[in-house]
């Protein structure tokens, strides 16, 4: 037997053999991720095993299964259920599926246990974490899990008078001269731009002012130049900048340059490219309690809130830290899983990491919205 | 059939060409003819010829009697450039050429105002390009006076006069210091075009924010912000307030609406409340004792 047969029969026992260890021991959070885990539940015997398959039946969407399995029934319907985990209104959440979990048993008697169990949900922009603390009760030779359900506030039905500014644009047609002007361009600039060396490569941070009297859509786009004058690598700031503008507003960015070591850079070419478009000044978002949390597990935390009258779906969270000399030291962001109804604070943590947080002195928090049927 | 007669014209310039080395020419013809203006070519020699003028963009057949004058009436010729004049005889071909050069007369500019939008009070911030064409849309290469005009908001006009030099004249204005629409205007004899240069308001210049209760909560708002020329700061410009108390803050993003910003925020004893718009700092005010 040559070696490439020998390889190949190695390579299909292996994979047979794998194949048969994850179907017949399979770990939670898979059984999560596959489309037809529900034969391979145990039966709610344990505390562990009720959260196992509780967890389960979210991951399949069984709201119905979920709910009827839970142990306090009679405090919420299972509408309530369901929109505690999926949202009242059109969010990240809405779109949300559940990637996997995890069971932290946290203390326990005879018949009650408390679990904290996370859903690590992904979405389209990243994963979130949900994480709640669930009681589990003996119910004769069965466990039970009590929800601790949230119920999202309601907006009472009312019209809210809203007359802030929009900007609309009407661009140069075919038919006008070539000497007639077009619509000038918004006018940008970046105040900020520092490089830092990061174990995974090179960071670009820095701020742009829009310093027009118009909106601007915006990004910026970084190249590395070495010594020689070649470039080594080009990025752009991608969903790390506020990309809309408003005037005077203005927005950090970040750009990641993974395995580059700031030792090869030379100089740095910047690019920020800005382009009318129509926008709004509604909603306006306040950001309330901001607080920076020490490592471990160091991050910015506040609450954001819609002093507008409108639904914001999607928001999303950008931090800027400054060291005591006031040198911006790191960008980060959050985006926030549910929406934000008028005048309902919803709370956000934006993670920093815990060599950064030492040298963080004051900080520095934006917002971009997104609503469904509008750009901004 | 067009191919077959560029063809056909092609070999009759390049035959000509090497003809043209040996023959000393029996064609009279003139040395520049204005774009659109009538001219004639006189042959010598008799006999029957046919007459081809080849320019850019244009070619001209005419059949002639050698030793006559062909007449062309006016607007034969309208491109301005080189043209190659061909006389092909039944035994003998002869050449020339001639420059027909635009027309003195200014019928048209194209005129360039940059940028469209600015502060006011800028400098050198408006910049007009005109570049003048005759009827025909050629670039009229004579020196040509051009002058400009802006007339702002306020009344007040700035003009330079400039002599177009290779058919394009340019020149540099300031934003006054009242916001508005300017006129920008170049005039060439009776020609003239208008752009609109929009001078907006600048930074604002002094930015000053106030608290009063509101419940439970603090309102805050400024007072109406301009800039350093006293205009006021456009409606959707971008005002930040942020609230500093002890162990928190909160910011919040405000457009100006009707040239104010306000904006509710929480009501802490001893918190300090700062403004800013863009890279401009406002004031900063205290609410309440400090715990």
């Amino acid at each position: 037997m040559n070696i490439g047969r020998f390889l190949a029969f190695f390579i299909a026992a292996a994979t047979l053999a794998l194949i048969v260890v994850g179907t017949l021991w399979p770990i939670p959070s898979a059984i999560a991720m596959a489309g037809s885990g529900a034969d391979l539940l145990r039966p709610s015997s344990t505390p562990q095993a009720a959260v196992e398959n509780l967890a389960h039946e979210i991951g399949q969407q069984d709201w119905e299964k979920a709910y009827s399995n839970l142990a306090n029934k009679n405090e919420f319907s299972e509408e309530d259920f369901k929109r505690d985990l999926t949202g009242s209104y059109s969010s990240l959440r809405t779109y949300a599926t559940l990637d996997n979990f995890e069971l932290r048993p946290l203390h326990a008697s005879a018949d009650e246990e408390q679990i904290q169990l996370k859903l690590h949900w992904s979405t389209v922009v990243g994963t979130f974490v949900d994480t709640r603390e669930v009681s589990v009760v003996r119910k004769g030779d069965r466990w039970e899990v009590t929800w601790p359900v949230v119920k999202e506030p309601r907006v009472p039905p009312q019209v809210i008078a809203v007359n802030y500014l929009r900007w609309d644009v009407i661009y140069r047609g075919p038919e006008d001269d070539w000497g007639t002007q077009d619509v000038e361009a918004p006018h940008v600039r970046i105040v900020d731009m520092h490089p830092v060396d990061r174990s995974d490569g090179v960071v670009i941070l820095g701020e742009l002012l829009n310093e027009d009297v118009v909106p601007a859509f915006v990004t910026v786009k970084a190249t590395l130049l070495a010594k020689d004058g070649s470039a080594i690598a080009t990025e752009d700031s991608f969903d790390k900048i506020s990309h809309v503008l408003l005037p005077k507003q203005v927005t950090p960015f970040l750009i990641a340059f993974h395995n580059v070591e700031l030792s090869q850079v030379d100089s740095v070419h910047m690019d920020p490219s800005a382009s009318l478009i129509a926008a709004s000044a509604d909603p306006v978002i306040g950001i309330e309690d901001q607080r920076m949390n020490p490592a471990p597990g160091a991050s910015l935390t506040g609450k954001l809130v819609n002093q507008s009258g409108q639904v914001v779906n999607v928001a999303h969270v950008l931090g800027t830290f400054y060291d005591k000399s006031g040198q911006l030291v790191w960008v980060s962001d959050q985006y926030v899983d549910r929406a934000l109804v008028p005048e309902t604070p919803v709370a956000f943590a934006i993670s920093i990491p815990p060599d950064i947080a030492r040298k963080v002195s004051t900080e520095r928090a934006v917002t971009t919205t997104y609503s469904s049927g509008r750009f901004q | 059939m067009k191919s077959r007669f560029t063809f056909l014209l092609s070999g009759l310039v390049l035959a000509a060409m090497q003809f043209a080395l040996a023959q000393s020419g029996g064609l009279r013809l003139p040395k520049t003819v204005e774009a659109g203006s009538a001219f004639s070519i006189q042959s010598t020699g008799s006999g029957k010829a046919v007459l081809y003028v080849v320019g850019p963009g244009q070619v001209l057949r005419r059949n002639v009697q050698l030793g006559e004058t062909a007449f062309f009436a006016p607007g034969g010729l309208h491109n301005a450039g080189h043209y190659l004049v061909l006389l092909v005889g039944e035994s003998s071909t002869d050449n020339g050429a001639f420059d027909v050069v635009a027309a003195n007369q200014p019928a048209a500019l194209s005129f360039l105002a940059k940028p469209s939008r600015l502060p006011v009070d800028l400098r050198d911030g408006i910049s007009g390009v005109v570049y003048v064409f005759d009827t025909f849309q050629n670039l009229v290469l004579a020196p040509t006076q051009v002058s400009f005009q802006l007339s702002g908001a306020a009344g007040a006009v700035q003009t330079r006069t400039v002599l177009t030099r290779n058919g394009l004249a340019w020149t540099k204005m300031d934003s006054e210091a009242k916001e508005g629409a300017a006129q920008f205007v170049a005039r060439v004899g009776s020609v003239t075009g208008t752009r609109v240069i929009e001078q907006v308001p600048g930074d604002p210049c002094r930015l000053r924010v106030s608290a009063r209760p509101a419940g439970q909560r603090l309102a805050v708002e400024t007072e109406p912000v301009r800039d350093c020329s006293g205009n006021a700061v456009l409606d959707g410009t971008i005002v930040t307030f942020t609230e500093s108390y002890k162990g928190g803050e909160a910011t919040v993003d405000v457009p100006l609406k009707h040239g104010v910003a306000r904006t509710e925020m929480p009501a802490y004893e001893g918190a300090r409340i700062s403004v800013a718009t863009g890279v401009v700092m406002g004031n900063e005010i205290r609410w309440g004792k400090e715990r």
